[in-house]
Order: C-alpha cells, then sequence, then structure tokens
C-alpha cells in the first residue's frame, strides 16, 4: 500500500466551467412572483392605480385647484357644479327706511267684521332687483291688521301654491319689505296677503319679478374684481359646485380626504403593527402566557364595536378648535388590534412547527434571528392583506360615526362629515351628497379589490385559481 | 361536550363583568353632568337629584351597585324619560332590533347563498359580472346612503302610483320592514356572496367532486349534494357575529325608517348623556354579542364533527 | 310584543270621524305636570289637563277651571266652575290646586320649573327648603274658591296660570301611584279636553276626546293618533308629503331643505314666531379677553344679523335681531319695540379695526389669544359657528375656536364659564320683557358669563319694584340701551317655526311660549 500524502500543489484552481444547468428564466423572489401575479390581475392593478390617484389628488390637488377649502362666499350658497357665474357690479345699497303709512289714514281692523279682506293691490318693486336686495311695496288694504310677503319660485298654480313665508309686519302701518333671503338669478312670484290677524283675505295679489345676479363695489373690490357698476364680471368656478355656506366642495373634497384617508390608512397601520407584536409575543411564546394573554382578545372582540367606538369618542372629550381625529384614531386602535394579534399569533405557532424553523433551531438558532429571519417574512404576506381589508373598515367607521355626528368636529371635515350635511340636502341638492359619498365609495372599493388580489397574489394555493 | 359548553359560558360571564366595567370606566371619563339642566336651580334641589340617582356616593359604592343591580337584572331608571326602567326599554325596544336584525339577515343569508351560487357556476359569464357589481355596490357604499336613497325611492314610487305600495316608515306589518332590512341587510348580503362564491369555487377544484363527478353524477346532484353543502359551512359560522352586528348596528336605519328599536335609543341617549340607558344598552348589546358567538360555536360543534373532535381535547 | 304596532290609518285626516293623525320627533320625558320641562311632555299636559286659565285660539287668556278672578298687586282670587270634572267624574276643586303648586315648589321633587313659581308668596323659601311646603301663599277658601298671595306685584299673573306647573293634581290619586304619578296610562288622569289612551313607549300615541271635560262641546277632534316618532327630519317630512300625517313640524319647525321641498311639491308653508331670541353670549369673567368692552365692540361692528339670517340660517321668516328684546313683546300700548326701538349696530371694518385697536393695547396684547366658541351639536348652530370663525378672521384677524358640545355638555360648560362666547337661545317664559331682561341680572344664575353692570341691575329693580306699566316698559327701554352700548351681549335672531298644514285640517293654533301645538280648537272639514 502506498500512501499519499497531498501537498500543496495537489491542489489547483482549474478554470471556471460555464454553468451546468441553464436557468429558463429570470429568478425570482417570493416579492417579485406576487407583484407579477398582482400586475396580471386587472381588477387589482386598477384599483391600485385608482389609489395612487387618489392619494396625488388629496396631496396634491390643492396645490393646483387654489381654492381656500374654509373661504366662505354667500352668495354662491348650494351652487351646483357649475365653470361660470357671471354677475352685474351694481353700486352699493343705501339703508332703505321702507315704507310706513299714517296711522291716522288707515282702516283700523275690525274683530266683528265677517266680511273677507280685499286683496292687496299695486304691488311695486323699488329700484333694481337684483340678488343684493329686492324691495317691495304695497298699498293700504282697509282693516288689515297684519300682511303676510311671500316668495314663489315658479308660477302659484293653486290657491296656497304661495311659496316660502318671508315676513309677517308687526303692524298694519308698515308697508314695505326688503327681501334679501338667498336671492338667485331667477324669476320669483312675490305675493303680499292682507290679513285682520285671524283671517286672510280670499283674494291675493302676485307680481313676477325677475331678479339678476349682481355684486355690489365694495364686494367685489373685496374678491379682487373689476368694480366698476355696471360692469359683468365672472364669479370663480365650482366644478363640485358648492355647500351651504358656499364652500367649493371640490376644495372640501381634497381636504376632507385627507382627514378620511389619514384615518384610514394610520389607525390601521397603528393596529395591525399593536396586533403583530402582541400576536407575536403570544404565539412565540406560547403556553400560559399565550392563554393568558389571547383571553384579553377575547374581551376585546365582545366589546360592542360601534357603541364603544361611540363611548370612547364621548369618553374622550373634544375641546375647542380640537378635530377629534386623534380620540377616534385612539378609539379605532384600542378596539381593532385583536383580529390581527390572532392572525399572527396563527402564524407564528403554526410556523414554529415547521420542519425549516425546527431544523433552524437545531443548528443553535437565536430567537432573535428566528424572528427577523423566519417569522416576520412568512408572516408579511398574510399580514398585508390584513391591512388592506382593514383600510376600508377603517374608512367606513369614520364615516359613519361623522355621519351620526360622533366623529371629527367642524370645522374639520371629512368625507363623512360631507356626507352627513349633504344627506339632509339630497332632495334639492343631490351634488353636496354625490361627491363626498362617491369618494368614500371608490375608496373603499379600491382597497377591497387590492385586498382581494394581493391576497391571491401572495397566497400561492390560490395561483390556479379565478 | 358539556364540559365545554361550562367553560364557553363560564368564560361568557367573564366577559360580561368586562364589558360592564369598560363601560362604567369609560362613563365616568365622560365630561358633563347627566342632571345639567336649562335652568339654573338651587343647591338643595341639585343634592336632591343627585340623590335621586346615587350621584352622591363614591365612584367605588356607585360601582358596587351598579354590580349588583345588574346582577338582579336592574339598570336603573332614565335619566331623560325619567318614568322609565332601563330594563323596560330593553325588553320593549330590542325585540324590534331582533326582529329587523333577522328579517335582514335572513335577506342577507338568502341572497349571499343564492347569488354566491349563481355567480360561482356561472363564473365570468354575464350572471357573475352582474352580481358581482351589485356585490361591489354593497361593499363600498355606506349605509346611511342606502338608506336615504331607499326612502326616497318609495317615496316616488307612491307618488307616480297614487296609492301606498309599501309605507315610507313606522313598523307595521311586513311592507314596513321589507325596505329597512333589505337596506340593512345588503352589506351582509354582499360579504357573504363573496364568500359563497369564493367556498364555491374552491370546493369545485376538491377531489371528491372530481370523484364524484367520475362516478358520472349529474351536475345538478353534484351541486345539491356536495358543492352546495360543503361551501355553506363558513356561511353558518359567520351568521353568529353577523346578527349581533346587524342587530347593533341600524342606528342610522331605525332613524330614517322610525322604526322604535333600540339602536335609535342608544344614539340619543349618547347625544343627551343618559347615564343608565348608554350602560344598559351597552351591557345588554355585549351580552348578547357573546352569547351569539357561543350559541353560534357550539351549533357548528354539532354541524361540524371535526370541530367537535378539536374541542373535547 | 306590541311595539310599533299601534293602528295606523292611511289617511292625514277624517272628516266623518274628525280624526287626525301626526308624528313627533321625539318621546316625552316626563308628562307629570310638576316636572314636565321638554316641548313633547308639554304638548300632551296641554291637551290631557287644565289649568285655572288658558289661552284661546287668538292666544288671548280665558277662563279654564276657572271661570272668574281677580289680581291685584298682592293678591289673586280664582271662583273655579262647578262643572270641572276629572275624567273619573269627580270634581276639580280648589284643594287639587294647593296640592298641584305645593308639589311644585316642595325641593323633594326637584322640579325645574319651579323658579317660575316664586312670584308666589314664600315660593323660593320653600324651594330652597327653608320652610315648609305649607307655608306658600295659596289657600283654599272652599272647594271653589281659591285666595293666592304673591310675593311681589306680578303683571303678568293670569298668563302664568297657562304654565303646566300651576295645574291641578289631584292628592289621593297622586300618592295612589306610588310615585308613577303619570308615567303610563294607567297611572294617568285627566281634566283637559283629551285623554291620553295609548301610549306604546317611543312608538305611538292616541289622544281621545275627554267626555268629562267641561268645555267638551267646543273640542270637535275625537282622535288624534301618534304613530310616528323619529328624529329624523327628512324621514317626518316625507311622512307628510306621502298623505300619513297631517301637520309637520308645528313645534320645532321644518329646515331649510324641507322648507325648499314644500316649495317645489306646491305646499302653503306657514309660520309663527316661537318668541325665541338666539345670540351670542359673552363671557365678562375678568380672566377672559371677552371681559373687554372695546373687543366685544369690534365684534358687534362687524356681526351682521342680516346677513346671518338670510345667508346663513336661510330659513324664511326669522327676523334679524339687535336687541335682547323681541319685537312681539307688549310695551304700554303698542308693541315695546315700537316704544323703544333698538337701532342696529352701525357695520364699519374700519372702525372695528380701532376698536380692535384699542383692545389690544387695554390688554397689553400684541395678538389676541383664540376665543373659544361654545355651541351645541344642532346644524343651524354649527354652520353659525362656522360662519363666525370666518367672518371674525377675515375681518378682524381674530382666531375663533370652535367647541362643539352635546347638550348636556355644553350646559355644564356654560355653568362653569368654560368658554369665551356662546351661541345661545331663550324662549320666553311669559309675555313680558322680564323674561328677556332677568337673564343678565347679575343675581340670576343664568347669566352664565356673570355680565354684572350696576345700571343695568337699577334699571331691573326699578321694573321689579313697580307694577305701573310706565314706569316698568321705561326701565327695560334703559336696559335695551345699556346691552347693545356695552356690546354685553351679541343679537343674531328671533327664530320662526315654519310648518305645513293639509289643509283639511283647520284651527290649529300655537302656544308662543314653548312653541307647542294646541289642537283643541281644530277640526277637520271636509
Amino acid at each position: 500500500m502506498t500512501s499519499f500524502t497531498p501537498k500543496p500543489e495537489d491542489f489547483a484552481l482549474l478554470a471556471q466551467r460555464p454553468s451546468l444547468h441553464h436557468l429558463q428564466r429570470p429568478s425570482m423572489s417570493y416579492w417579485q412572483d406576487a407583484w407579477r401575479r398582482l400586475r396580471r390581475d386587472p381588477k387589482a392593478s386598477v384599483s391600485l392605480y385608482l389609489i395612487i390617484a387618489l392619494f396625488m389628488i388629496t396631496l396634491f390637488g390643492p396645490l393646483l385647484w387654489r381654492v381656500e377649502p374654509a373661504r366662505e362666499d354667500l352668495d354662491v350658497i348650494s351652487y351646483p357644479p357649475g365653470l361660470r357665474i357671471p354677475a352685474l357690479i351694481v353700486t352699493d345699497p343705501v339703508q332703505w327706511p321702507g315704507v310706513h303709512a299714517d296711522p291716522a289714514a288707515l282702516v283700523p281692523a275690525d274683530p266683528n267684521s265677517t266680511q273677507s279682506l280685499a286683496a292687496t293691490t299695486t304691488i311695486r318693486v323699488e329700484g333694481e332687483a337684483t340678488t343684493q336686495y329686492v324691495r317691495l311695496t304695497w298699498q293700504p288694504v282697509a282693516g288689515a291688521a297684519t300682511y303676510l310677503v311671500y316668495r314663489n319660485d315658479h308660477t302659484p298654480e293653486a290657491a296656497g301654491d304661495l311659496g316660502l313665508p318671508l315676513f309677517q309686519t308687526l303692524s298694519a302701518e308698515e308697508l314695505s319689505f326688503e327681501d334679501r333671503l338667498q336671492l338667485k338669478p331667477q324669476d320669483y312670484w312675490y305675493t303680499v296677503i292682507a290679513s285682520d290677524g285671524v283671517e286672510e283675505a280670499s283674494v291675493v295679489t302676485t307680481m313676477k319679478v325677475p331678479v339678476q345676479r349682481a355684486l355690489t363695489v365694495s364686494q367685489a373690490r373685496e374678491r379682487g374684481l373689476d368694480a366698476t357698476p355696471g360692469q359683468i364680471v365672472s364669479l370663480g368656478a365650482h366644478p363640485f359646485g358648492t355647500d351651504t355656506l358656499g364652500r367649493d366642495i371640490l376644495a372640501r373634497v381634497m381636504q376632507g380626504g385627507r382627514v378620511s384617508l389619514f384615518i384610514g390608512i394610520v389607525a390601521p397601520l397603528l393596529f395591525v403593527f399593536m396586533g403583530t407584536v402582541y400576536g407575536g409575543i403570544s404565539g412565540y411564546f406560547g403556553g400560559t402566557i399565550d392563554a393568558v394573554m389571547m383571553r384579553v382578545t377575547d374581551f376585546l372582540v365582545a366589546l360592542p364595536f360601534l357603541l364603544f367606538m361611540i363611548l370612547f369618542r364621548i369618553a374622550f372629550g373634544i375641546g375647542p378648535g380640537e378635530s377629534g381625529i386623534v380620540p377616534m384614531m385612539i378609539a379605532l386602535v384600542l378596539l381593532s388590534w385583536e383580529n390581527t394579534a390572532r392572525l399572527v399569533r396563527g402564524q407564528v405557532l403554526q410556523l414554529r412547527e415547521e420542519a425549516y424553523v425546527q431544523a433552524a433551531l437545531l443548528l443553535g438558532a437565536k430567537p432573535l434571528y428566528l424572528i427577523f429571519r423566519h417569522m416576520i417574512p412568512n408572516t408579511i404576506g398574510p399580514l398585508l392583506v390584513n391591512l388592506t381589508f382593514s383600510i376600508p373598515m377603517a374608512i367606513f367607521t369614520e364615516a359613519f360615526l361623522s355621519f351620526i355626528g360622533m366623529g371629527v368636529a367642524p370645522p374639520t371635515s371629512s368625507w363623512g362629515s360631507m356626507s352627513n350635511d349633504g344627506i339632509k340636502t339630497m332632495v334639492n341638492t343631490p351634488h353636496e351628497l354625490l361627491f363626498p359619498a362617491l369618494f368614500i365609495s371608490v375608496t373603499v372599493l379600491a382597497f377591497n379589490l387590492l385586498g382581494d388580489g394581493l391576497r391571491d397574489a401572495l397566497d400561492s394555493r390560490m395561483r390556479s385559481r379565478e | 361536550m358539556l364540559s365545554y359548553i361550562v367553560k364557553r359560558f363560564g368564560m361568557g360571564v367573564l366577559t360580561i363583568w368586562f364589558i360592564a366595567t369598560a363601560t362604567f370606566v369609560a362613563m365616568h371619563l365622560v365630561p358633563g353632568n347627566p342632571l345639567a339642566q336649562e335652568k339654573a336651580v338651587n343647591p338643595v334641589i341639585r343634592a336632591n337629584l343627585e340623590k335621586q340617582y346615587g350621584l352622591d356616593k363614591p365612584v367605588t359604592t356607585q360601582y358596587i351597585i351598579y354590580i349588583t343591580n345588574m346582577l338582579h337584572g336592574d339598570f336603573g331608571i332614565s335619566y331623560t324619560q325619567e318614568n322609565r326602567f332601563v330594563k323596560d326599554i330593553i325588553s320593549e325596544h330590542f325585540p324590534v332590533s331582533a326582529e329587523l336584525g333577522l328579517l335582514s339577515l335572513f335577506f342577507a343569508t338568502l341572497g349571499g347563498v343564492l347569488f354566491g351560487a349563481i355567480t360561482a357556476l356561472s363564473r365570468n359569464r354575464w350572471p357573475d359580472h352582474l352580481i358581482m357589481v351589485f356585490v361591489i355596490l354593497g361593499v363600498s357604499v355606506p349605509n346611511f346612503v342606502f338608506a336615504a336613497l331607499g326612502q326616497l325611492l318609495i317615496l316616488k314610487l307612491n307618488g307616480w302610483t297614487g296609492t301606498t305600495i309599501l309605507p315610507i316608515a313606522g313598523w307595521d306589518g311586513f311592507g314596513s320592514m321589507l325596505m329597512p332590512s333589505l337596506v340593512l341587510g345588503l352589506s351582509t348580503m354582499a360579504y357573504l356572496t363573496r364568500l359563497m362564491r369564493a367556498t364555491m369555487l374552491e370546493v369545485a377544484g376538491t377531489d371528491y367532486i372530481r370523484t364524484a363527478r367520475a362516478k358520472g353524477l349529474s351536475t345538478t346532484r353534484i351541486f345539491l349534494s356536495h358543492q352546495l353543502r360543503n361551501a355553506i359551512m363558513p356561511v353558518i359560522t359567520v351568521l353568529g357575529p353577523a346578527i349581533a352586528i346587524i342587530t347593533t348596528g341600524g342606528f342610522v336605519v331605525e332613524s330614517v325608517f322610525t322604526i322604535p328599536g333600540l339602536g335609535r335609543y342608544f344614539v340619543q341617549a349618547v347625544q343627551q348623556l343618559d347615564y343608565t340607558v348608554i350602560m344598559g344598552t351597552t351591557v345588554f348589546f355585549g351580552a348578547f354579542l357573546v352569547l351569539m358567538v357561543i350559541v353560534a360555536d357550539i351549533l357548528y360543534g354539532f354541524v361540524d364533527p371535526r370541530i367537535r373532535v378539536e374541542a373535547g381535547r | 310584543m306590541s311595539v310599533g304596532r299601534a293602528e295606523t290609518f292611511d289617511k292625514a285626516v277624517d272628516f266623518a270621524t274628525q280624526t287626525i293623525q301626526l308624528s313627533l320627533d321625539d318621546e316625552p320625558r316626563n308628562l307629570n305636570s310638576i316636572k314636565a320641562v321638554d316641548q313633547i311632555s308639554i304638548f300632551f299636559i296641554e291637551h290631557v289637563m287644565e289649568g285655572l286659565l288658558r289661552q284661546d285660539e287668538r292666544g288671548r287668556i280665558v277662563g279654564g277651571v276657572a271661570e272668574r278672578w281677580e289680581i291685584d298687586d298682592r293678591h289673586a282670587r280664582f271662583w273655579l266652575r262647578h262643572n270641572a270634572k276629572w275624567s273619573d267624574g269627580k270634581p276639580v276643586t280648589a284643594k287639587d290646586f294647593v296640592f298641584g303648586w305645593r308639589s311644585g315648589v316642595d325641593p323633594a321633587n326637584a322640579s325645574e320649573y319651579a323658579s317660575i313659581m316664586y312670584s308666589v308668596k314664600n315660593a323660593e323659601a320653600i324651594n330652597a327648603g327653608k320652610l315648609p311646603v305649607t307655608a306658600l301663599g295659596i289657600n283654599a277658601i272652599d272647594d271653589y274658591t281659591l285666595e293666592v298671595e304673591l310675593e311681589k306685584p306680578t303683571g303678568y299673573f293670569a298668563y302664568l296660570m297657562n304654565f303646566q306647573i300651576f295645574y291641578p293634581v289631584r292628592e289621593d290619586f297622586y300618592r295612589a301611584q306610588n310615585g308613577r304619578y303619570f308615567a303610563d296610562i294607567k297611572n294617568m288622569i285627566f281634566n283637559g279636553p283629551f285623554k291620553l289612551t295609548e301610549w306604546v313607549h317611543a312608538a305611538s300615541f292616541r289622544m281621545e276626546k275627554n267626555e268629562t271635560y267641561w268645555n267638551r262641546d267646543q273640542v270637535k277632534l275625537n282622535v288624534i293618533n301618534i304613530p310616528y316618532v323619529t328624529n329624523d327630519n327628512l324621514a317626518r317630512f316625507n311622512l307628510f308629503k306621502d298623505g300619513k300625517t297631517a301637520l309637520e313640524d308645528g313645534m320645532r319647525g321644518i329646515g331649510k331643505e324641507q322648507v325648499t321641498s314644500a316649495v317645489n311639491n306646491r305646499m302653503r308653508i306657514r309660520a309663527y314666531s316661537d318668541g325665541s331670541i338666539w345670540y351670542t353670549e359673552m363671557n365678562h369673567r375678568k380672566e377672559r379677553i371677552t371681559s373687554n368692552k372695546n373687543l366685544r365692540k369690534a365684534m358687534q361692528a362687524v356681526l351682521d344679523s342680516q346677513e346671518i339670517v338670510n345667508k346663513v340660517i336661510g330659513i324664511p321668516g326669522y327676523i334679524p335681531a339687535y336687541s335682547l328684546f323681541p319685537v312681539w313683546l307688549q310695551g304700554v300700548h303698542k308693541k315695546f319695540r315700537q316704544e323703544y326701538p333698538a337701532q342696529p349696530p352701525v357695520l364699519d371694518v374700519e372702525l372695528a379695526k380701532r376698536y380692535m385697536q384699542q383692545a389690544k393695547q387695554e390688554l397689553g396684547m400684541e395678538t389676541l389669544p383664540p376665543l373659544a366658541l361654545l355651541c351645541d351639536d344642532k346644524e343651524n348652530a354649527i354652520r353659525e359657528a362656522v360662519y363666525f370663525q370666518s367672518l371674525f378672521k377675515r375681518t378682524l384677524g381674530l382666531e375663533i375656536r370652535v367647541d362643539i358640545q352635546t347638550f348636556k355638555q355644553r350646559l355644564e360648560k356654560m355653568q362653569y364659564g368654560e368658554f369665551d362666547m356662546i351661541l345661545a337661545g331663550w324662549g320666553p317664559d311669559y309675555n313680558d320683557p322680564m323674561t328677556f331682561a332677568d337673564l343678565f341680572a347679575s343675581w340670576n344664575e343664568n347669566n352664565h358669563g356673570r355680565y354684572n353692570n350696576p345700571e343695568y341691575d337699577a334699571a331691573l329693580r326699578q321694573a321689579l319694584g313697580t307694577s305701573d306699566p310706565q314706569l316698568r316698559m321705561g326701565a327695560f327701554g334703559k336696559a335695551q340701551q345699556i346691552l347693545i352700548d356695552d356690546a354685553a351681549v351679541l343679537p343674531q335672531y328671533e327664530r320662526v317655526v315654519s310648518y305645513v298644514q293639509n289643509p283639511k285640517l283647520r284651527g290649529v293654533a300655537f302656544k308662543q311660549t314653548g312653541a307647542v301645538m294646541v289642537l283643541t280648537y281644530a277640526r277637520v272639514v271636509e
């Protein structure tokens, strides 16, 4: 037997050889693969673009649409979506003393008279009828104790179809009225009814008055418009219309979106994080610690969610000038983390039993290494799905609470609180509800579809389905 | 199984105690005085009122009294409806909420199972797409919008036809219950449709369905005796929590359709700082939720042998 | 379960049976006339009970249980009619009033409205627990004669007799209910034009004509059915539009949106003033900067009541206010405000800025800290608060922090002075300027801002000390001017209640104090 003792010279590097097996496709990590599958899902990718668009609109929209969301324009209240609003410039109004009859010249009311009063004759308009004011005067009626002034926005079609009860005079001496109630540029039908205090005149006179949109010189100056009387100027455009205080809805939707999206995204991030830590600890240590920690989550599950959201909201209280966002976030986080905690705990418990984790343990892996190398990467997929589905939940909760007046406090607005304002005017000016509600719906929908897509993309078992 | 049930109920009682305590703590953090009045009253009267509601005692004593009374089913007297016991308010108005909740759950389940099955069977064809559009609406439009629109729809219908097709409000007969329960059940219906569709598709890929098909069973037979039966299981599990959520979530619907339910009462009580009503309803709803979840779990245990085994361990 | 299963008609009104149907926005809180405070409770009490005097359909005071009365500065005497009966057939006697009034001031009953009885001798001392209830200045001379001693001259005492806390309570019946008096149908006894015959809590009510009522022949309606209770304004309006209710909303008023809908639906809208005045109350405590007069003057000079009424509130009929005293108050011969007109403040931003400058100097501040504006969570109040915020910011550069609170929490903050300004309102308890003037007296607990002006107090003392109308109105005129000059309170508007009514329903009256609808004189026409 010859013995061979290897010497250093016996070892030499060989020349590099080309790889024996050639990869047919580029190597892909788990995430690259998931991303590819997500992109292939049309619903999910459209949703993703939608979400990006929503963020862009709420974050950068105000840079382009430079209308102050809090600016009130009392000349265009509840204005439907529109681009140009022309207005005539008129001189500043002079205080109008009105017309008063000499009490001695009037025929007083007779409480015992059974005769019906005569109709008020000759209603006249004093000066120009503009959206600034309409000044009415009329002739006295014998036996009248008071006059009632009505304003209609259509030709009266029946008895009683008089429109708005604008005014009732305190005495028979008053023979005039200045109407300034939310005048719009349109035709109005004014009616003045004489009354003896209980019975009204059975015949009434109605007068048609066309009204023109006008701005006074000083108002125009304040807006930085051409303030020459007689000039026609154009008021700012409102693509989404205005609300009951004349605020621009587009600007408000963008501002409200910041609040809604902030709550909708930050709160889930916080409670998902909290749930992850809690569930991770519970699952990793197991045993008694796990049992105790899980009992606590059982308690939380049992709390009636909305009721406690409301309770917490009033318990925290909101001081002057506070928006109510923080209390709502705290309440949301406190009440919502348990779902994530259970999910993570389940994952961790399952992963602990996996062969590769056991192998790592045998090889002497430290807990920290295990957690970061194996546990977290393997739970992050379901967590992401969980987060995506939590966002619409949070947005809905915010909207609902703001809707019942238990959410953000005015003047802070969110889509929910705007819907609450809008629903009151739903019948007559639907645009005030439409836009905020539309934005809520689109956002919720986009996150839901994205969540579906993510779940399918991250779950290898789902690969063959749908 | 019996020990499992006992254990679950034991936990349930503990949970209810927790809810009661949490409510008590939350209520005592609330700023404001439930006895505050529009007109100033003299100190003697104020003291008398406080005594009447036991607010003159220290908080710990109040807590003990509150828990003890609750064990006797006594939640005290309402602060705003000065002659009504909270337990009467609950027993008179909860059945209405429950009725509304059950009916909407019925619609939601019926619709969910039906639509879910249809969408799964007609996957990627037009019925699937059409129903999914409605599902998407149901998931993404807030129910307060649906409630208002639903009422408007009835109003228009009645106006066009000149008769009362459906009452627009109230709680009197099936006609008045139809729209509110549909509105309330809509989001659950959408959720169940999605769930049903997903499980139907999952079941369709399993081996036993393939076996059944290989045996030459008809599609209808497979659908009825295998697919539907197995796909419906997960739907049943969510019903327990769903009924509680629906029953407690009806504030807006109850208010819009003038339904004298308990949910509406709760919101009003919060706005008026009616301590006893708030605490009573919260604890009651909490207990109801706990009970529903337990019952659902136990029932599920009877239906699905796998759970029974696990529970027995 | 019978909840909500009340019999509902398909019609809002029925001529043959003289039945009408209504909706309410809330459940009454307490129908016990001693304890009642809310509008809904008072509405029911107004129909099922009757006091010594009542209002006719034109709002004049006429005999109720009393057929004759005499009131002077120190005494009041009432002669009761012999045919006034309780619903169990027993007569209504003077003793029932003695018991009712004593119960009202009894501190053990802790009635919120007890203070309105303070014009009766010893009432205040009894209410504070210093005297026994038997010391109250009311005495039944016999079953049908009632003698009342007054604490001070009270020009509006007759008017008070129509206030529920002065209504009769029958002792034997009250005691038999064991603390549940008027808690449920079975605990009730009536002496008014109607009987409450059905009450399903928070769901439905039914009132029927009371056949034992002495004036039953004048009562035309047989049944008032109330099968709907909801605080959703839109829903209640929809019920009216759908022909299910006969009148909407005669007590709170229909909102701006419903007004527009009513116009679009060709409905006749009616309105009446509920007598209340709405204003911004200031905190005059030393530690608050709103105690600075120039700051208040600056705000006064930019606050345009016309704009608030016409643009911000937008409900027709609201009257822009410039005084704490509403225009409907009666003066000596004419209306108070015709005799003592209140000039609207001059609106001038430049002037306001000068006031601001002065205020800053006096306070020694470069910039003023933000002011807290307290308001309730109702739609109008929030809209107004948001308007103020932008108005004061734009014109004065003054930062406003809006503090929206639910009812009870707002009351608590008002009581402890935790505000700079409050959006508040006050409804009259009786038809006299004192019901408003009293609010800013330094001794009044309801003076939440602790306004303290000796001159103002002196004017009020003068009015309190005499029953001469000329002197009293003169004193109120002086008080009015002091408030304006001091910018102590910034008035905004007088409220009206707008409502819509089925054209077949006639003769509905309203009680201005408390805005309560009165159906006693109503009828259904063919």
